[in-house]
């Protein structure tokens, strides 16, 4: 595979049949990773992060209980851990400080130890934050702090490093009109920056604010959109309003200070998995159901940048933060990459030299598909491993 | 000029192609002419001034006249060309020039990337083990269950039924006001594989919904020109209890394959042949034609069919992930229709195919 390409890639995909995908959107290409070489349905990716050391590394949690260590340097799996405990897949992954936070659907929530040893050795601590969780989050800016939520679990911040007892507990919105409780269903939860507040998007198709540091414990702010589930969230460069996404592909930019609709984006045709802006450009990744990747411009000119058909549903994504969206210039070339790979393959052709002509299947054919595809620039290719 | 131009402006709809591109000398004929009866009398003779135009004839019915007349030349030169270009290909013979194809919307079309390879592992991958993996496995036999929207009226019911006799074993039940989910679990406790709900508008039915049971996708369709047995012509007696066959055609892409498969899985793998039946759901243009027939080999190429059974029009509106649950539901697909764009017109009509 091209693994020195790896690190130059734009957006890492976790798909429903195990397979980790990099795209690289300058050179529109799509390269799968899987841990066994095969895609299985066991290993459904459930959660991503970035490991430790800036973005050289993911975390990828996967549907058998497994967090996967991932290197984009070398574009392989490198380890693996086995973090059990729980029912349910990963709803959270997390890294701080070399441990690892993990999160299961069944509410237990455990920080591991982040040795390179594959035996579990026991977490170093152990919470249960309730059942149905939909989605645990950590605080960027201060990563001892994260805030868990789900369906019929009120909004919780948990201060890891402090009391077993959650920070902020967010109170349900007073009754409705008809005297009826309101139903809780947090998806999503977003840490605003620069302050203590927090953003969730419900199932109920509400986007809530809540502000740790006022007295006040229910929601600051509610704004409503659609009539669907809202499913995914992220946060605009710049912090005064949040992208959600429903499970009709419909996507919306919400406005923070007066909790009105901006905009209005178009294009995904199933529910919407996974959201991600850019920290610095407005450029927003989305990946669903309908088994396309998207990244459209949100400013000046609003519209779809690069859309690429993955194969496989998407389960979830990260966009590399990186500002240079080039490559660099001094990549090596192809022939050059010969020699630093594997050296069975240098083996193989070796032997394959007195034989008829045979092709390898996976890896030649990578190798020259990687020539021609980046003149070919009509289809935004996705390609086999 | 203020009236050259009014006159101008005046010929609007009927505007000549081969007109228009004398526009500027027609203002300075306006100019020169001054009054309108002036033109009317040179159309006796053959010869027009320059920068005339049929439009601007103020009277109707000579200007229908001089329509019709125009209409009628074009139509010979049109037939003069064609002779000429055939007596010209005749007279070349081997080296004329291969014959132009004509250009259709299909053709036209901008190639879907979601077209499924054949060799692609991937997508083989996820065809063998998604939900629709037991029954291609052999390892689930089809259990159907029909059913409408409440109340239903007379066709909706022949309609039900009609199907039953089409789908091997398949139960039509009448709905009695249930909610779809809670029927869903009675279904699956009782090993149905799919529910098959045709919902119903003002007597006639037009919508289906096709959910695969265990906790396999909802197809949601509109379904439209309904025709029952008796409103078929020409067709063959009832259809028989042997198992037909199925031909898919036209499902190209990822959403093709899912929907194909969806359809493939309400019928037992063993096909009778004896039974000699066939039920075809032919895709095109994202439009799913379901017929249902019995052919007969007169010889080894020719091929008698008879129409029998129900045949309808489906177009899928959305298809969603588990089983039916509209509000709270993931879909895979929806369709989504921007209004005021033909290009995305066209474009959703490549969908499945």
């Amino acid at each position: 595979m091209a693994a020195a390409a790896a690190r130059w890639n734009h957006v890492w995909v976790g798909t429903d049949t195990g397979i980790l995908k990099g795209v690289n959107l300058q050179r529109k290409q799509a390269a799968n990773f899987t841990p066994s070489g095969q895609p299985r349905r066991e290993e459904a990716v459930s959660a991503l992060c970035w490991g430790a050391g800036g973005e050289t590394q993911i975390l990828v949690g996967c549907a058998d209980g497994t967090v996967k260590n991932f290197s984009t340097e070398e574009g392989r799996f490198q380890g693996q851990r086995h973090c059990s405990g729980g029912e349910g897949i990963f709803r959270g992954l997390a890294q701080v400080d070399g441990t690892l936070i993990t999160c299961v659907d069944s509410g237990i929530l455990r920080v591991w130890h982040d040795n390179d040893k594959e035996a579990s050795s026991d977490p170093l601590l152990e919470l249960r934050v309730g059942p149905g969780v939909c989605r645990m989050r950590q605080d960027p800016a201060r990563p001892h702090m994260v805030a868990t939520g789900g369906k019929e679990n009120a909004l919780k911040v948990w201060d890891l490093q402090g009391s077993e007892e959650p920070v902020f507990r967010a109170k349900n919105v007073r009754n409705d009109w008809l005297d009826l409780r309101v139903p809780i269903w947090d998806q999503d939860i977003q840490f605003l920056p620069e302050s203590q507040k927090l953003v969730t998007c419900t199932g109920y198709h509400q986007v809530r604010v809540y502000d740790p540091a006022s007295p006040q414990r229910r929601p600051v702010l509610e704004a409503t959109y659609g009539e669907y589930p809202l499913t995914a969230m992220t946060l605009t460069p710049g912090g005064n309003s949040v992208i959600v996404g429903n499970t009709h592909g419909q996507l919306a930019e919400i406005d923070l200070r007066q909790g009105r609709l901006l905009v209005c984006l178009k294009g995904l045709a199933g529910s919407v998995r996974g959201l991600q802006c850019h920290p610095s450009k407005p450029l927003l990744a989305s990946c669903g159901l309908d088994r396309v990747l998207r990244v459209h411009r949100i400013r000046n000119p609003r519209g779809l940048d690069h859309k690429v058909y993955l194969k496989s549903q998407l389960n979830c994504l990260l966009l590399s933060g990186r500002d240079n969206w080039e490559d660099e210039p001094h990549e090596p070339q192809e022939p050059n990459k010969v020699p630093s790979e594997d050296t069975e393959t240098d083996e193989l052709w070796a032997s394959l030299e007195a034989a008829a002509k045979r092709k390898l299947p996976d890896l030649e054919q990578s190798q020259g598909a990687l020539q021609t595809r980046q003149r070919k620039k009509k289809r935004p290719g996705s390609t086999s491993s | 000029m203020a009236k050259a131009g009014a006159k101008s402006g005046g010929s609007g709809n009927k505007g000549l192609k081969r007109k228009a591109a004398t526009e500027e000398p027609q203002e300075a004929a306006v100019a020169e002419d001054g009054t309108t009866e002036s033109r009317v009398q040179p159309s006796k003779a053959a010869a027009f001034p320059p920068g005339f135009s049929v439009s601007e004839i103020k009277n109707k019915q000579r200007r229908h006249l001089m329509f019709t007349r125009w209409k009628q030349q074009q139509r010979k030169e049109k037939l003069a060309a064609k002779k000429k270009l055939k007596k010209e290909r005749e007279a070349l013979g081997d080296k004329a020039p291969p014959k132009p194809i004509p250009k259709t919307i299909d053709n036209q079309r901008v190639y879907d990337e979601t077209t499924v390879d054949p060799n692609d592992e991937e997508v083989a991958y996820d065809e063998a083990t998604d939900e629709f993996a037991s029954y291609f496995n052999r390892q689930t036999s089809p259990k159907i269950l029909i059913t409408t929207s409440d109340r239903p009226h007379g066709r909706t019911v022949r309609l039900c039924e009609q199907l039953s006799t089409v789908i091997p074993n398949s139960h039509v039940y009448y709905r009695r006001g249930l909610a779809l989910k809670k029927i869903i679990p009675q279904c699956i406790s009782r090993d149905f594989t799919d529910l098959i709900v045709i919902n119903e508008d003002r007597k006639i039915p037009n919508g289906l919904i096709l959910s695969h049971l265990p906790n396999g996708p909802t197809a949601h369709f509109k379904m439209s020109s309904v025709r029952l047995r008796k409103e078929i012509k020409r067709r063959g007696k009832d259809p028989t209890e042997h198992i037909p066959e199925i031909i898919l055609n036209n499902f190209t892409t990822r959403l093709g394959h899912s929907v194909g498969r969806m359809f493939a899985s309400l019928f037992p793998h063993n096909p009778q042949f004896i039974g000699r039946q066939v039920a075809t759901f032919h895709n095109q243009r994202d439009y799913i034609f379901f017929r249902f027939h019995r052919y007969i080999f007169k010889s080894e190429k020719k091929v008698g069919i008879q129409e029998l059974g129900p045949r309808f029009t489906l177009k899928l509106r959305s298809l969603q992930k588990g089983t039916f649950d509209s509000k709270y539901g993931e879909y895979e697909w929806v369709h989504k229709v921007c209004a005021y764009s033909l290009k995305s017109h066209l474009d959703n009509f490549k969908r499945m195919e």
